[in-house]
């Protein structure tokens, strides 16, 4: 398995550099349906007579097992190269659809855990680490854009595997016509078979496509002492062992759990929220439920757009400026949303778009921001360890809106009011954000590796 | 963007791979606008 070594895929001279975002998103694209898989929940409750808490186990395990395997896997990550990254992000991905699949058709759910949550779940973490400092070092010119366009993928995944997955179903299942159709088990069984061919070889494509720039290449044109002419970039080098003991590691930590924690707030209750925001006192909603769906897709394309648009233009306005834009202009909108946001959907729709677009972009601009701050050396690693943050606000965000949203009342009976405290507590959440971005300074210069052991170990054997 | 690279200090012009390049971004580019679009049609009922 040599020639997926680090050295085997050291990009020749003259190398395009714009082939490797389509590799990194290749990645990004496929392990972004872990956001999808609503579309067969139903089917998965009805085969297994299991309830809708544990099915949605599924998607809890896979969310934790990517962020732990993330943190866990980083160094091996940036130790053993791009490419051998995403090949055993790939196996694991499809490994786990397979295993899911003989649960599925052996009517297991532990296998699905198995399958889907903790194998498909360390593909997830491995495979969105695997491009991001590979992308940060062909472009260190645009740090920004590179991520967010491989990170704009995992937005992107879902709105692709939603509508495939729904396709796929109706074609496997003969019943699909029946009125009230929810699909087989065996339907969702053969999806998922399906979906472990064409994501191995999506992600093979990109496993094969990506190259690292050979040691010293730098982009024609580009001035390293203009980077470092901002005050936040460093030249230097942290570890990702060193990282985690400077305070600015964990600033950006907080930072980016509270604008998650906030983004979610409002993604996991998009539908029925959208709903209750415009109840009549009669207790029926001026908005359907087919345009509640349609919400939920408009904020998933401001989700996917935030994640490429906020993170590029925070290579022009600096990483820690766009992080106050998307916490404290964020928090203003929260407020907006929460006492003005009953008065007109359009103005609603419009603020929710831009919130939710704010959450892409500070997962984006997260790998950016460690680059600026810890140099490129263990950036990926570094960038792992980070998103225990996501997994955090993963369990807290909902818990927060669920725990308020519950206290106000029934679902069905909520109306604008019942969601002004829990806004109001992301507003809070996200000025805390937003002070502890506002304390980011430069890292003290003693978490600096040495500058001769650093070139020796840039390619490999990091200690 | 650029249209050279620094390679161990030296220029080297980047290869014309022009077909390579459109083929990687098709490949990733089409799904992508695809799922797009369907979430776009969902979207219409929103403004409908």
């Amino acid at each position: 398995m040599g020639f997926l070594d680090r050295d085997h895929s050291i990009a020749p001279p003259g190398f395009n550099r714009w082939l490797v975002p389509p590799a990194a998103l290749a990645v990004h694209l496929c392990i972004g349906q872990a956001y999808a898989t609503s579309v067969y929940k139903t089917a998965l409750v009805k085969h297994f007579g299991a309830s809708l808490t544990e099915v949605g186990v599924i998607f809890s395990i896979a969310i934790v097992m990517l962020g732990l395997s993330a943190a866990v896997m980083g160094t091996w990550v940036d130790t053993n190269g791009p490419r051998k990254a995403m090949f055993t992000s790939a196996m694991f991905w499809a490994g786990g659809f397979l295993i899911g699949s003989v649960g599925i058709f052996t009517r297991q759910l532990w296998l699905v855990y198995l399958g889907y949550g903790v194998v498909g779940g360390i593909g997830l973490g491995i495979g969105y680490i695997s491009p991001v400092s590979t992308l940060i070092k062909w472009f260190p010119d645009r740090p920004g854009l590179a991520t967010g366009m491989a990170i704009m993928g995992f937005g992107g995944g879902a709105l692709i595997a939603s509508p495939v997955s729904q396709a796929l179903l109706k074609a496997y299942d003969p019943n699909s016509g029946a009125q009230g159709w929810v699909a087989s088990g065996d339907a969702v069984g053969k999806l998922f078979l399906t979906l472990a061919v064409v994501y191995l070889v999506y992600m093979l494509f990109g496993a094969f496509t990506v190259r690292v720039p050979a040691d010293g290449w730098r982009p024609a044109g580009f001035d390293p002492a203009k980077v470092k002419a901002a005050k936040l970039v460093t030249t230097e080098n942290v570890s990702a062992r060193n990282a985690i003991k400077t305070r600015q590691f964990w600033l950006v930590w907080v930072a980016l759990f509270c604008n998650v924690t906030a983004g979610i707030g409002i993604l996991e209750q998009a539908a029925p929220m959208i709903q209750d925001f415009f109840r009549q006192s009669d207790g029926k909603s001026l908005v359907s439920a087919a345009v509640a769906a349609g919400f939920v897709g408009l904020l998933s394309i401001g989700n996917m757009s935030g994640r490429f648009a906020w993170s590029a233009t925070s290579d022009v306005t600096g990483r820690k400026r766009i992080y106050m834009v998307y916490l404290g202009v964020g928090a203003v909108l929260y407020i907006l949303l929460a006492f003005a946001g009953s008065s007109a959907t359009v103005l609603y729709v419009v603020l929710a778009f831009i919130i939710i677009s704010f959450y892409g972009g500070g997962f984006a601009t997260a790998p950016a921001y460690l680059r600026d701050l810890f140099g490129t050396y263990q950036v990926g690693a570094i960038h792992g360890r980070l998103l225990t943050a996501w997994s955090a606000a993963g369990v807290a965000g909902p818990l927060i809106v669920n725990g308020i949203l519950d206290a106000q009342g029934k679902p069905g009976q909520l109306n604008a009011a019942s969601y002004q405290p829990a806004l109001l507590t992301m507003v809070a959440l996200l000025v805390i954000g937003f002070v502890a971005n506002l304390l980011v300074k430069p890292v003290d210069e003693r978490f600096h590796e040495p500058r001769p052991e650093r070139h020796e170990t840039s390619h490999g054997g990091l200690k | 963007m650029s249209s050279t690279a620094h390679t161990h200090g030296a220029h080297e012009p980047v290869r014309k791979s022009t077909g390579r390049l459109v083929l990687a971004w098709l490949l990733v580019g089409i799904p992508l606008a695809y799922g797009v679009f369907q979430t776009l049609t969902q979207v219409a009922a929103l403004f409908g």
